[in-house]
């Protein structure tokens, strides 16, 4: 086997909104060659077929104000780096303008290259057309990004017939390549992602026949929609043989039915696309199935780093290109050997129905994380929570939060305890009541 | 090369009233096997299919063992047949890129009773033959599987039981055998039979076919095809057998088959290595009466998420790529049914269970036996072209890896479907190949493209685009 070996000084995998935003920091930063692998052969990631507006609003500001407030000396470069205009575009206007502006950094971008493994460990082995390479860098960036689960991870009873989608699957058959997809569809899920789908449902014809969710209806109904939203419903099974049928419902009180449609489109239950960490051998948090990461953006292995929705799925874009953004200033301090040595790193733990936080290892020397604050998610709905940081039994921290948490959206924790916690104790635990 | 193979419209009429010498009814991995033996002597053969692929009804859906054949009942066809068939099939694999994984065997006992009954399977391994079997205790068996649930007490290790590409077997027999003059016909439905002094005309849903032999490989259907011939000796009642497919990501925690030791309520459920690089758990065992019920249930997924927990509790935490169901085709009868019909220019294949895939060879010959007992002229046979499938295989190279393929044409370097990382060169390759594809999951099987942990989210539209390309 012949492999082309090449160096360069950071390597980031992933050229969606994370990788991107990184590549053009590190690049306009003076960081050496700096190259994105995107294994699609359009980079931008999931705003490519988002046709929808709500890009590029005010999340996308550098993260310089993050940068500044942390007072590093990269800040000044975050900043100058390039010119990120708030508003709101669509998402494959916002593809087109992130990979501008990393291009534009001098960012080398190469897309239709695949990442296939490790040969050391910050040594990739890649596939495209020009051959077979294995890249060294100085600094790997990990911005794999998430996908859906499928109707067979979501292990949903029934036959197999066509008709059966993702959003994303769906999104590009019908943005991308203006594929038919069928007459009537219900829509599982009524996370943002899911009204996106049945917009994108609506633009190519096809009648949204219902939207269902197995969560609780909110105790506010919002106001009259297009389209009929089931709480509290289960699917049951998908029917039909050379075409979906139909699909099969249990609602919370008993009731069954099986609503026709010949399109299901399954929305949300975003997981991290994590192969390349875990085959890696990185450390992954349980909560998240991302690589477990400190507010240094650090992952278990030194020099590399990771960022975007691989990290948490999922989160907007704008926040995975504020991460991107991020991840620049550690990664310098890194190529600099400036990194600040690991300060404890302390594992973050949450208790059920919290699901997930992130960051969720302490960072260096009680480095706090971006925004000041850490990103939770919970399994149930929680009215004003109280949410209580603690180490082997001692508490570091309660707050109450004044709005509820609720499934499928982020809340958030302060993070001006995390220089009282001890590095060398127990994990840090996080409780809600 | 002079391919026939058709999928809609009427039958090609009979060229200046000649007949097919032999029609195979069903492309299974068995009608299949049986076509590809025909092929090796000079006679017209037909293999007719209701569907529109090769091996697309019990033969797509199964454990994909290659099986020693060390607890068949001794003595049995089904045996012999299996014990011959996977050294034919060994071979076979290794001749055509068939790809293979001699992973072993472990019987593993979770209780007394069945650590008693180990020594008896071993002996009955060994009046099948199969000598190799051994017992194992439970720190040895730890060794070998350190995932394995507490409370395992022992196992019996069978070194030589494999796991095989499912789906490239049938598909290489049904090339090599159309390759070498066999005609296919797809979309075929045979409806009726009308048997005379000659021969068979067979009425289909496309058109008369007339033939002067006939081999019923109908799998599940085998007793309805029989009946239309006036027999009514058995009948298939379908067993469904729900399988999940874990993420390759899991693999390592799986060394060996891992098999329960067969108890009164049947053979249970195994967890297995697959030579894509997943894990499988199942089958379940369910008789039911409709023979298309090849949906999953949320009871069986339950169970089968049960039973996996205990066998390798890890494989709760992994995702799942895949969900699906076979139908066996269960005769009441312990044996295949296998019967020639002396004057009827006729041979039933019925009862093929399980075993199928590893036996198809062995039953390929044994029914060309039994076609010349009933009277068909068998000429000399001569050796079929040499074929090399593409191989689906994780432990064998694929394009991807491959320098110098990629050298030669860049497709080969183009990714298309990331989880399985299957190529644009692979695709391109399916689709124009002398059995084509005629829908996605006929590719799929073909490529493995859109069959990974992300099932199309990524490259669900690409990989469809690329199909309708090919084939509007």
């Amino acid at each position: 086997m012949t492999r082309n070996a090449r160096e360069v000084d950071v390597l980031i995998v992933g050229g969606g909104p994370a990788g991107l935003a990184a590549g053009a920091e590190l690049a306009a930063a003076g960081a050496g060659r700096v190259e994105i692998l995107e294994r699609e052969q359009e980079a931008g990631g999931i705003p490519r077929h988002c046709h929808h507006g709500g890009f590029g609003g005010r999340l996308d500001r550098s993260a310089y104000a993050w940068a500044s407030a942390n007072g590093t000396a990269y800040a000044q470069a975050s900043a100058s780096g390039s010119a990120y205009v708030p508003g709101s575009v669509s998402g494959p206007a916002y593809a087109r303008r992130s990979v501008a502006a990393a291009r534009d950094a001098g960012a080398a971008l190469r897309t239709g290259v695949t990442v296939t493994g490790w040969a050391g460990p910050r040594t990739v082995e890649t596939t495209g057309p020009s051959g077979l390479e294995r890249i060294t860098a100085r600094a790997v960036v990990l911005a794999t990004g998430a996908r859906e689960r499928p109707r067979s991870a979501r292990l949903i009873p029934g036959t197999r017939p066509p008709g059966v989608y993702t959003t994303g699957e769906l999104q590009q058959a019908v943005h991308l390549y203006g594929q038919r997809i069928g007459t009537r569809a219900v829509v599982v899920g009524n996370e943002p992602v899911g009204h996106a789908a049945a917009a994108t449902l609506r633009a190519a014809g096809v009648q949204v026949v219902a939207m269902v969710t197995d969560r609780p209806a909110p105790p506010v109904r919002p106001r009259r929609r297009r389209t009929p939203l089931l709480t509290g419903t289960t699917v049951t099974a998908l029917t039909g043989r050379s075409r979906l049928s139909g699909v099969a419902l249990r609602h919370d009180d008993g009731r069954t039915t099986t609503l026709r449609c010949d399109t299901v489109v399954l929305t949300g239950d975003f997981v991290p696309d994590h192969e390349l960490a875990r085959r890696g051998g990185l450390v992954l948090d349980p909560g998240t199935r991302g690589p477990a990461y400190d507010a240094a953006f650090r992952t278990s292995r030194p020099g590399v780093f990771a960022a975007g929705n691989l990290l948490h799925a999922v989160e907007r874009a704008g926040i995975a290109a504020q991460e991107g953004r991020a991840v620049a200033v550690p990664v310098l301090h890194r190529l600099a050997g400036t990194e600040e040595p690991p300060g404890g790193g302390r594992r973050l733990v949450v208790d059920a129905p919290l699901r997930w936080i992130a960051p969720n290892v302490t960072g260096p020397d009680g480095a706090r994380p971006q925004g000041d604050r850490f990103v939770l998610r919970t399994a149930r709905r929680l009215t004003r929570p109280l949410l209580v940081v603690s180490q082997g039994g001692r508490r570091l921290h309660s707050q109450r939060l004044l709005l509820p948490a609720v499934p499928g959206r982020p809340f958030h924790l302060a993070a001006d305890w995390t220089d009282r916690v001890d590095p060398h104790g127990a994990p840090v635990r996080i409780t809600a009541r | 090369m002079n391919v026939t193979l058709t999928t809609a419209g009427p039958l090609p009429p009979e060229e200046d009233g000649a007949t097919y010498d032999v029609t195979v009814v069903g492309a299974g991995v068995v009608g299949a096997a049986i076509a590809r033996e025909l092929a090796r002597h000079d006679l017209r053969t037909a293999l007719v299919d209701a569907a529109d692929d090769i091996g697309s009804g019990t033969s797509k859906a199964n454990t994909a063992i290659l099986h020693t054949g060390f607890d068949a009942v001794p003595g049995s066809l089904e045996a012999r047949l299996v014990r011959e068939g996977r050294d034919l099939l060994a071979a076979y694999a290794a001749e055509t890129g068939i790809p293979v994984e001699r992973v072993g065997a472990l019987l593993v006992a979770w209780d007394e009773d069945q650590l008693a009954e180990l020594p008896r399977l071993r002996e009955k391994a060994a009046r099948n033959g199969y000598h190799a079997s051994r017992i194992i205790d439970a720190d040895r068996l730890r060794t070998l599987e350190p995932h394995l649930g507490p409370g395992a007490l022992g196992a019996l290790e069978v070194p030589d039981e494999s796991i095989i590409c499912p789906w490239t077997t049938p598909l290489a027999f049904a090339t090599q055998a159309v390759r070498a003059g066999v005609h296919l016909h797809l979309n075929c439905r045979v409806r009726g039979v009308d048997s005379d002094a000659e021969g068979h005309t067979l009425t289909t849903s496309r058109g008369p076919l007339r033939t002067r032999y006939l081999v019923n490989a109908a799998g599940l259907y085998a007793d309805e095809i029989d009946r239309l011939l006036g027999h009514d000796v058995f009948t298939v009642t379908p067993r469904r057998g729900q399988l999940i497919v874990f993420d390759k990501l899991a693999r390592d925690l799986v060394g060996h088959i891992l098999l329960p030791v067969p108890g009164p309520a049947g053979k249970g459920v195994l967890v297995a290595p697959t030579v894509f690089g997943n894990v499988l758990l199942g089958p379940t065992a369910e008789e039911l009466d409709d023979k298309t019920a090849t949906g999953s249930t949320a009871e069986g997924m339950h169970l089968l998420r049960e039973k996996g927990r205990r066998i390798v509790p890890a494989l709760a935490d992994e995702e799942v790529t895949a969900v699906y169901a076979g139908l066996r085709a269960a005769t009441g009868q312990e044996d295949y049914r296998i019967q020639e019909y002396p004057g009827r220019r006729y041979v039933a294949v019925g009862g093929i269970r399980s075993t199928g895939l590893t036996s198809s060879m062995a039953i390929g010959r044994h029914v060309v036996q039994l076609l010349a007992a009933v009277g068909l002229d068998l000429t000399r046979p001569r050796a079929l072209p040499p074929l090399t499938m593409p191989n689906l295989g994780e432990s064998f190279p694929r394009p991807y890896r491959s320098a110098g393929l990629i050298a030669q044409d860049p497709a080969y370097g183009t990714l298309v479907c990331h989880c399985e990382q299957v190529t644009l060169g692979e695709i391109r390759d399916a689709l124009s190949a002398t059995i084509p594809p005629h829908s996605l999951d006929g590719l799929r099987r073909r490529t493995r493209a859109r069959g990974g942990r992300c099932q199309g989210f990524h490259c669900g539209a690409a990989v469809r685009a690329l199909f309708e390309e090919a084939r509007p």
